[in-house]
């Protein structure tokens, strides 16, 4: 193995990827101000003033939640184009007889959504802190946030090498990221839901990310078992993630 | 040297009961393809061209059988054969997102080519090929005929020794079409192997040194066009080739499946 090909290899991904979002960088930043803008007014000054929460305001609460579920969705969401290369575009044939690191394409594409996810995280910090929001940025709470957007990336390049047809794909945000953006701690905790429910939540990485961020953030020790959980995620992923790509020449 | 033995490919499929069942798509193909070779490989639709030039390329993993490239295995020395092929697809694949340029910067990166390199060479392709003037269009802007030389362009950046096209020229018109060919011949000239496939009989003909006629995924017959159209005592390739797989296709009717 070569490493220094290896590298280079993805680092062609991550620039294709790279020469698109600079290109629509100003369209990007704007159309990732409009969701999260919304949750703090709606939650965090709307409903948020009747809410009462043990530790400090809702607003203060509700921010690593919101950061949680927009890293998710923007990482998810940021590798699902590789659907259309695959099934409409054809363009991912370039990189299948291309002499590179079959892996090299799976770490290319999720550095690019987690470049993307960490754009958009900046973005709702910087709100959150216009909106007067407090809270605490470690670089274990960077590092979660990172986990976070590598996870659920490997989860979306894992869809968009299964799945078939754009209904299937809007389908995976229906029935998975939505029910996951205000069941996993995002909104409130989990200790409000049914026991049944609560245990099967506290498996979903969302999960361990909206605790790990909310616990950091307020300065609180956090269990870093939850950390070893996202690690987990992480590298399941990447292993399911390379066999999807290895298999798309079977 | 390129060479195919026993080279199968079953895709699964539903029958007419709705079970599941597989299809062959390429069954027990053996050939040979000598170094700075053209070589058409020529069958109707359905043939199994596609299907056999994508196993060549390491695009689809075929049922059984073997692929050698002087010697290396596609099975074990793909990253090192990837490096020596160049492929020109019979869709246009190009990343929409990019710009022509960026489109075989990409290629160029993905071989590793380094930055000079890359951009002396995609200068010199594009103005070989008359298509520097729109490096910076989005490929969806560009004519059919465009898109095809700019396939053909971005195949040849890393200077293969190994071509394939698949249907090159297909939907084009006679004038792209001789243009094409007049680009093939000049690869060829330059040492390059060229393996393609079609199913317009004057394009084998005037193109290739042998030529390999498929049908429903076997080798009906493969020789030079000119030891062809003797063997059958006919006037052209187009007359060989319909008697050869209408004779398949009674056979077919006969008992194969």
């Amino acid at each position: 193995m070569n490493i220094k090909e290896n590298l280079f290899d993805i680092a062609t991904v991550f620039w294709r990827d790279w020469v698109v979002l600079k290109r629509r960088m100003a369209k990007f930043i704007l159309s990732r101000m409009v969701a999260p803008m919304l949750y703090l007014v709606a939650f965090g000054w709307g409903l948020g003033r009747s809410i009462e929460v043990s530790s400090g305001t809702y607003l203060d609460f509700l921010v690593p939640g919101i950061l949680a579920l927009n890293s998710m969705n923007i990482s998810f969401n940021s590798i699902t184009p590789v659907h259309a290369e695959r099934i409409y575009h054809k363009s991912l044939e370039e990189y299948m007889i291309a002499p590179i690191w079959p892996d090299a394409f799976l770490i290319g594409k999720v550095a690019a959504a987690v470049v993307r996810a960490l754009i958009s995280s900046a973005i709702i910090v910087i709100l959150a802190l216009l909106f007067g929001a407090h809270f605490q940025m470690t670089p274990l709470f960077l590092l979660v946030l990172v986990l976070n957007c590598i996870v659920f990336a490997e989860i979306g390049f894992l869809a968009a090498m299964k799945i078939r047809t754009y209904e299937e794909m809007a389908q995976v945000n229906t029935y998975i990221l939505l029910p996951m953006s205000f069941l996993c701690g995002t909104f409130f905790t989990t200790q409000s839901l049914p026991t049944v429910v609560r245990y099967f939540i506290e498996l979903l990485p969302l999960t361990h990310t909206s605790y790990l961020l909310r616990g950091i953030g307020s300065g609180a020790e956090v269990s870093y078992l939850s950390i070893l959980v996202l690690i987990a995620y992480a590298a399941g992923g990447w292993l399911w993630g390379s066999r999807a790509f290895r298999r798309l020449t079977e | 040297m390129i060479e195919v033995q026993h080279l199968v490919k079953r895709f699964p499929h539903k029958d007419k009961a709705g079970r599941a069942a597989f299809k062959t798509a390429v069954d027990d193909l053996t050939l040979c393809v000598g170094n700075g070779e053209i070589f058409g490989l020529l069958g109707p639709n359905g043939a199994g061209k596609t299907t056999t030039i994508r196993m060549m390329t390491m695009q689809a993993r075929p049922t059984s059988g073997i692929i050698l490239y002087d010697g290396l295995d596609t099975r074990r020395d793909a990253r090192r054969i990837k490096s020596l092929i160049g492929v020109v697809p019979q869709h246009v694949n190009f990343d929409q997102d990019l710009t022509v340029g960026e489109n075989l910067e990409l290629h160029a990166r993905l071989h590793h080519m380094g930055k000079e390199e890359r951009r002396a060479r995609i200068e010199e392709l594009l103005r070989y090929v008359e298509l520097a003037d729109v490096i910076n269009d989005g490929v969806r802007r560009l004519s059919g005929g465009m898109k095809r030389r700019l396939l053909i362009v971005r195949a040849l950046l890393h200077r293969p020794r190994i071509l394939f096209l698949d249907e090159p020229t297909v939907a084009l018109d006679p004038q792209v079409r001789r243009r094409i060919w007049a680009l093939v011949k000049d690869m060829a000239k330059g040492g390059v192997t060229v393996f393609l496939t079609t199913h317009y009989i004057e394009e084998a003909e005037a193109l290739c040194d042998r030529v390999a006629i498929l049908s429903k995924g076997h080798l009906i017959d493969l020789d030079t066009p000119a030891n062809l159209r003797q063997k059958m005592d006919l006037p052209n390739l187009e007359e060989v080739f319909l008697a050869l797989t209408a004779e398949d296709g009674a056979a077919g009717k006969g008992g194969r499946v």
